[in-house]
């Protein structure tokens, strides 16, 4: 007892004194790096548990009775579920095409020309969908088409979609063309290539990683859109979070881990690949 | 046409369809939706032509059987309820998210490419999805209640799911990644050598926090902060799938006016209040420290 009181003092200051060096190579404090391991198991456990009962063979979605994939294979033979994700699909394809064409040329001329009027406000209008809260948006599109009177089935989820998908797209295509070096436009028009050939052979290749990049981000928030979608669809043009939310509200089965797993491993492959497809040098 | 006409034509003809589309299917239903406001429900959905106030008045008034205004504080109580948790789910974003983003930019360049992609992953997964994850965790024979009946730490499961804590857990979950990211920003570009010279005139590491690091970053976590605060407020799934419709928050609410409830003018004018409120948030954001850095580029 006593011994380990004379001890401590002089093992303390030892103690501090290393610790205090150390920190000042790396400019470090204590518990952060288990803060930031809390944070990680935080974030992935929940994606986890869900994907490990998607494989479950029996009936509940939180209580393990073996490995299968009965649920797997019920999931794929649900005709609602093909349709809601056919339609995602073909919401998701249609506003991508249109949010992207529309957001390269948006992003050359916001980030090539020189300043001009009204490019703040265009800039700002731009970044609304990224600023006024989703639900707002939802039930502001809402009051709009039953205003006039807009009644298009799953045209009306597109133009929806279309609009929040565009800053998504804009984002990494304005990056990439403020990254790249606009002399080899001009040198390819000291060569005597018009101003469409410069954009088609020298401009245009080089966006591409940027545009395919905004696509795929656009692709993945228009898939993953619920709120807006749920104020806005109507009967027949359900999608798969929409169908989702009606299957928990019935009962939770492990098919609702089935296609939960199923669309994040697809958001996941997509992300990455745009990360790296947007890289690319 | 002179070149700096052309030049302006063309500036014209690139910009003005994705700032149309915007403009006519956000800005002008916005304003529709703040006229339909002023005017009155129609129960079966839509509204009815008539001017009127009502909507606000049933903000802060019911009427009685007598037809008598009384004070009727229930709405009031959803938004100070919904203030209220979008505070603590900031403050708890920031307690974690701070260390996290801080040791994150500490690290040597590779790993920490790879642990801010980490980071970002989830905000690219369906929300829905991931607020469902934590129904399986949280609910009566879920993942938490059947580990403690399983160690025998209690013999009948605990109320987890459908509390203010529930609510809670979900708001950090979703929104967690939107503070790390301005913040990780922010002490990337501190100059270490600060940290050293303050070391060498003796401060101690509370000193480097609190004299240094915090004031530094201060835009980051402001920053981080609104945007953590704004999405909160006016959020839909977390409140609905783990509150249980019981604990209103202000999209629920919203939504159910434009839903079951069919009243709209009652929806809109409660969606401007939030509007309002978000406006606020933005102002002391661009107002404030925070404006040095370019919120835009950090959280892309």
């Amino acid at each position: 007892m006593t011994n380990q009181t004379i001890a401590a003092p002089s093992s303390k200051s030892v103690n501090s004194r290393s610790a205090s060096r150390k920190f000042f190579k790396i400019g470090r404090f204590p518990g952060f790096g288990l803060t930031t391991l809390l944070f990680f198991l935080f974030l992935y456990i929940p994606i986890f548990i869900l994907v490990i009962f998607s494989f479950n063979s029996g009936r509940s979605a939180t209580i393990w009775d073996g490995f299968g994939l009965n649920w797997y294979a019920k999931a794929f033979n649900n005709d609602d579920i093909q349709r809601a994700a056919i339609n995602s699909a073909i919401i998701a394809l249609i506003a991508t095409t249109i949010a992207t064409i529309l957001a390269t040329l948006a992003s050359l001329v916001l980030a090539r020309s020189r300043k001009f009027k009204g490019q703040n406000i265009s800039y700002s209008i731009l970044m609304m969908p990224l600023i006024v809260p989703e639900i707002v948006t939802a039930v502001a599109t809402l009051s709009f088409f039953s205003f006039v009177g807009l009644n298009l089935g799953i045209g009306n989820v597109i133009i929806a979609h279309t609009v929040f998908c565009i800053p998504f797209a804009f984002m990494p295509i304005r990056a990439r063309l403020q990254g790249m070096d606009s002399t080899l436009e001009q040198a390819a028009m000291d060569l005597y290539a018009n101003e469409w050939k410069a954009f088609r052979y020298v401009t245009f290749p080089l966006l591409m990683p940027g545009i395919i990049s905004g696509a795929m981000l656009a692709f993945i928030i228009s898939i993953d859109d619920f709120i807006i979608t749920l104020m806005v669809s109507q009967a027949g043009s359900t999608t798969l979070p929409l169908y989702i939310y009606g299957m928990v509200r019935m009962g939770i089965t492990p098919e609702i881990n089935v296609v939960s797993s199923v669309m994040l491993f697809m958001s996941i492959i997509f992300v990455s690949l745009s990360y790296l497809i947007g890289r690319k040098k | 046409m002179e070149p700096a006409k052309r030049e302006a034509t063309k500036r014209w003809l690139g910009i003005s369809p994705a700032v149309l589309v915007i403009f006519i299917f956000m800005v002008i239903p916005i304003c529709i939706m703040a006229v339909y406001a002023f005017l009155e429900a129609n129960p079966y959905g839509g509204v009815r032509p008539h001017f009127t106030l009502d909507a606000f008045i049933q903000f802060f008034f019911e009427y009685d059987f007598d037809d008598n205004l009384v004070f009727n504080s229930a709405y009031l109580n959803i938004y100070w309820r919904s203030f209220v948790l979008a505070f603590f789910t900031t403050v708890l974003c920031l307690l974690i998210g701070f260390p996290t983003a801080y040791y994150i930019a500490m690290q040597p360049t590779n790993k920490k490419n790879m642990l801010i992609f980490l980071v970002t992953i989830p905000f690219w997964t369906n929300l829905l999805i991931r607020t469902f994850s934590w129904i399986l965790i949280l609910r009566d024979y879920g993942v938490i209640n059947n580990i403690l009946l399983g160690m025998g730490v209690i013999d009948k499961p605990l109320t987890l799911l459908y509390t203010n804590g529930a609510v809670l857990i979900g708001l950090v979950y979703t929104y967690i990644p939107f503070i790390v990211l301005p913040i990780y920003a922010t002490v990337e570009k501190l100059d270490l050598r600060l940290l050293e010279a303050a070391h060498d005139l003796y401060a101690n590491r509370r000193q480097l926090m609190s004299k240094i690091i915090l004031p530094l970053t201060a835009p980051g976590i402001i920053a981080g902060g609104i945007l953590v605060f704004i999405p909160s407020l006016g959020a839909f799934i977390a409140p609905n799938l783990l509150g249980g419709g019981k604990k209103l928050m202000i999209g629920s609410l919203i939504q159910l006016q434009f839903a079951s409830s069919r009243n709209w003018p009652f929806g809109s004018a409660a969606a401007l209040f939030l509007m309002a409120a978000v406006l606020i948030a933005m102002m002391i954001y661009l107002l404030g420290p925070a404006r040095k850095t370019d919120l835009g580029e950090n959280a892309g």
